[in-house]
């Protein structure tokens, strides 16, 4: 409770528990908020009168259990600081319209269809629970690559050329596995996809062996703030100069797996422009709190508070002249795109066969026109997300301007992508609100699209 | 490899339909909205340039004549190939961002030459070759049942005897022959169901009465009536024989070729929308900027980036439905889900460019207000929005006719 603020307004039940600034309780309500504060006070419990189960460890399923962010391993520090890294050349399509994936890319899509079909899809309930991708998934992710599908082959991952289509293929599949565990699986790589992409070659010498390595980190990028109408290109996380480096202030949020990863890349205001840090997780200042939200909640998604982190000088990544970040932010948005994508087509070989089987006045309820149109246009939609999507890999990969494409893809699966969430329950009814069927998972993962601003990138 | 940009070899063509759209079109296209009826004789020298340019082999397929699907099989391994159907889209979505109803007004370039091309044998698309032709399906009691037809096809000796009336003819009264549906026998449903071409002046053939219309009005819409209307029996297009399993299949393969020409008509209408209300968005100080969240924009910004992204998904399922048919592949479901998009997204677009524009949206003093006239033709021929969406729902769940009715 904010002790600066006068007892009238401590006793103005606003601002809390959801309720807008313009509440006010009448002398019943004042009656009702006495009884509530004595059920909730823990003088029962010193009484004895209810069982202590308090748990005391950082827990990633309830909101506000903060901690240090973790000791990250050593980074051995090596290359050049002035020196560019390695980058991969823009692929070179030729110049004809065309829908299908090369042979490399549908050989990926092939096998992480199976890893979502067989490995990811059957944890999805549990990881949504407890708010934690099981380790066997994670490991798994790992043998696939999916750390390094955007490390240069250079510096041992395995893109050859940009990968952002590749990138956005792998995410659909994965999602359409499960979100949440997509987004866990994913945030590591979007780390080391911006390191490939803008890292200099210290930074790429200095971080990317741990990515290609057996013992891959956790590690988030974080781009995200909690504030009402947040423009991810004006975070009011700052940057400040200091003599040999940075000092940054802050609070992010949807910090994927925040408790467990050793490297961040934040987004901060530096002398007007949004720029890129790299943070490593043992920096003094940092500290996680839990912040799991209605949905994507296999990610772990934490706060990341920053007070007066001080960063070396050669922390930026990419340009300071919000270039670099705006990419960042575009092919980040590109692979939410990608995951909407992914799960709206769980949500359309859902209630496929489920509108089919399930009878109502004697027969299926597809064989209705109300039914059947939602699964239409389920079908209409999705099929149109996933065009402006590809449409926007393919420019991004081929080293065009993408801008317009991406928020245009961003645009539509944030609609038509939660459209298909709620379309989704709708067709199973009652039996769409229970968690017996996955559709309301989907349906709370679906409202992350075009909220999310980082954690992925592709 | 994944590409969703326009064919390199098709954007001289869509830039050249675009300058003949703006400097040839929309000089008249208020002029026709008015005239009512009057033929646009400024389409005869255009008509005679595309021709030129098509015999030239500059123009591939750059027009609705131009669905014919490729019978020569390719090699295989060489890759996706960009053909004709992608090229018509391209090029009708820009005449169309010019004007939807002198598009329709074109000599050669009706949906019945569609029809001629996608059903024809090798010798009747020669013989009809440069004929303009009209497309008569629905009667005054049959809409989107077009299995339901009344019309009459009864063979005569060497000779097809034709009875029935027929409305919504596009081009019914210009153009050199109708492309009619009738079946041969009304017991044995939608197989018995045959098009016939039927030369102008073929006695028995007569124009009743020309509509007039919400919009399109530079396009004619004929009422015609058979009666004992002779034809040769060669006029019967594709085969005689009533194939009682292939059914209704026959005839409506036509419409997997025009479904996508009529998406493109809505996506070129709802684009000439689109760039003159940005435009008067920006004279206003609204700037579109595709990076801020569009709530953080004005309201005005926001309506506009979800018409796009709708513009662009609609445009997006029209290229995939025309490049499936130059790649050979069945595109009956990705062809109807682009026009149900492109249809109703038209309809949205016109309508909400209007409102955006006000009163000078509404007045006939810009063309906003035509095309939201235009547009809504779009969403109700070929198959209405809702013929589409239970189109794509038997597909998508695998239910036939009778169980999804």
């Amino acid at each position: 409770m904010d002790l600066t603020k006068s007892l009238p307004a401590r006793l103005r039940p606003g601002g809390r528990h959801g309720l807008a600034g313009t509440e006010v309780r009448d002398p019943i309500g004042y009656a009702v908020a006495a009884l509530g504060k004595l059920a909730q006070s823990d003088l029962l419990d010193r009484v004895g009168l209810r069982k202590q189960a308090e748990q005391a460890v950082y827990t990633a399923t309830r909101t506000g259990f903060q901690a240090a962010t973790r000791a990250n391993r050593a980074f051995t520090r090596s290359g050049s600081r002035q020196q560019p890294g390695v980058r991969v050349p823009a692929t070179a399509p030729r110049g004809v319209f065309d829908l299908t994936p090369g042979e490399d890319e549908q050989m990926l899509v092939d096998v992480v269809t199976e890893f979502a079909d067989e490995v990811v899809r059957p944890a999805a309930t549990e990881a949504d629970e407890t708010c934690a991708a099981p380790e066997p998934v994670l490991k798994a992710s790992l043998e696939i690559g999916l750390p390094i599908l955007g490390v240069p082959e250079a510096l041992g991952g395995i893109s050859e050329e940009r990968s952002a289509v590749a990138g956005t293929l792998v995410a659909e599949a994965l999602a359409r596995g499960d979100m949440g565990l997509a987004v866990a699986a994913l945030a590591p790589g979007a780390v080391a996809t911006a390191l490939g992409l803008w890292g200099t070659e210290a930074q790429q010498q200095t971080y990317l062996p741990a990515f290609t390595g057996d013992e891959v980190p956790a590690a988030a990028l974080a781009l995200s703030e909690p504030a009402v109408l947040f423009d991810a290109l004006t975070p009011s996380t700052t940057a400040r100069r200091t003599a040999d480096g940075f000092v940054l202030d802050g609070l992010k949020s949807a910090v994927v797996r925040g408790a467990e990863a050793e490297l961040f890349v934040v987004g901060a205001e530096l002398d007007g422009n949004p720029v890129l840090f790299l943070v490593e997780s043992s920096t003094p200042g940092l500290s996680v709190e839990s912040d799991p939200g209605m949905g994507v909640r296999a990610a772990s998604m934490a706060r990341l508070r920053l007070e007066g982190v001080t960063l070396p000088a050669d922390a930026v990544l990419g340009e300071t002249d919000g270039s670099t970040y705006a990419e960042c932010v575009r092919l980040s948005r590109l692979a939410w795109c990608a995951l909407a994508v992914g799960t709206g087509q769980a949500v359309l070989d859902y209630v496929t066969p489920y509108v089919k089987e399930r009878e109502a006045f004697g027969e299926p309820v597809a064989h209705r026109q109300s039914v059947a149109f939602m699964v239409a246009d389920i079908a209409i939609e999705l099929q149109a997300m996933r065009l402006l999507t590809y449409k926007a890999a393919g420019r991004a990969a081929a080293g065009k301007d993408f801008s317009r494409e991406v928020a245009l893809a961003r645009r539509l699966c944030a609609e038509k992508g939660m459209r298909i969430g709620l379309d989704g329950v709708q067709l199973l009814g009652g039996h769409g609100f229970v968690k017996e069927h996955p559709v309301e998972r989907w349906y709370r993962d679906l409202r992350a699209v075009g909220v999310m601003e980082g954690a992925v990138l592709v | 490899m994944i590409n969703l940009d326009d064919p390199k070899k098709f954007r001289p063509l869509r830039d050249q339909a675009h300058q003949v759209a703006m400097n040839m079109l929309r000089p008249i296209s208020r002029k026709y909205d008015k005239a009512e009826h009057a033929y646009p004789t400024e389409l005869d020298m255009l008509a005679a340039m595309i021709d030129g340019l098509s015999e030239s082999g500059a123009a591939e397929g750059a027009g609705a004549a131009g669905v014919r699907r490729d019978e020569t099989p390719e090699e295989k391994g060489a890759g996706a190939k960009n053909g004709a159907n992608l090229a018509s889209v391209m090029s009708i979505a820009e005449m169309c961002w010019g004007d939807v109803g002198l598009l329709l007004s074109m000599p050669r370039q009706g949906l019945g030459n569609s029809a001629i091309a996608s059903v024809a044998d090798d010798e009747q698309a020669k013989r009809f070759e440069g004929v303009w032709a009209g497309m008569a399906i629905t009667e005054p009691g049959t809409g989107s049942d077009s299995a339901n037809i009344s019309t009459t096809a009864v063979l005569d000796g060497d000779e097809y005897v034709i009875n029935g009336e027929k409305i919504y003819v596009t081009s019914g009264d210009r153009a050199d022959a109708i492309v009619v549906w009738a079946t041969l026998d009304r017991d044995l449903g939608r197989a018995a169901i045959k098009s016939f071409v039927v030369p102008k002046g073929t006695p028995g053939m007569r124009v009743d009465r020309l509509e007039h219309k919400l919009g399109i009005k530079a396009s004619d819409t004929a009422t015609i009536i058979f009666e004992d209307c002779r034809v040769p029996k060669e006029n019967l297009l594709g085969s005689p024989d009533v194939d009682v399993k292939q059914g209704f299949a026959g005839a409506m393969a036509t419409f997997d070729n025009t479904r996508p020409l009529v998406a493109a008509m809505a996506i070129g209408c709802a684009k000439a929308s689109l760039d003159l209300t940005r435009d008067l968005l920006e004279q206003a100080g609204v700037v579109i900027d595709y990076d801020r969240p569009a709530l953080t924009q004005s309201a005005a910004a926001a309506k506009f980036l979800q018409m796009e992204a709708d513009w662009e998904a609609a445009r997006l399922l029209t290229l995939q439905a025309a490049w499936m048919a130059d790649n050979r592949e069945p595109n009956s479901l990705e062809a109807s889900m682009a026009k149900a998009k492109a249809g109703r997204v038209g309809s949205d677009i016109t309508l909400s460019c209007v409102e955006l524009a006000g009163t000078l949206g509404y007045s006939e003093t810009e063309l906003l207000e035509k095309w939201s006239r235009d547009s809504k033709i779009l969403d109700i021929f070929e198959g209405t929005q809702q013929i589409q969406q239970l189109i794509v729902a038997r597909r998508v769940l695998g239910l036939s006719s009778a169980e999804l009715k």
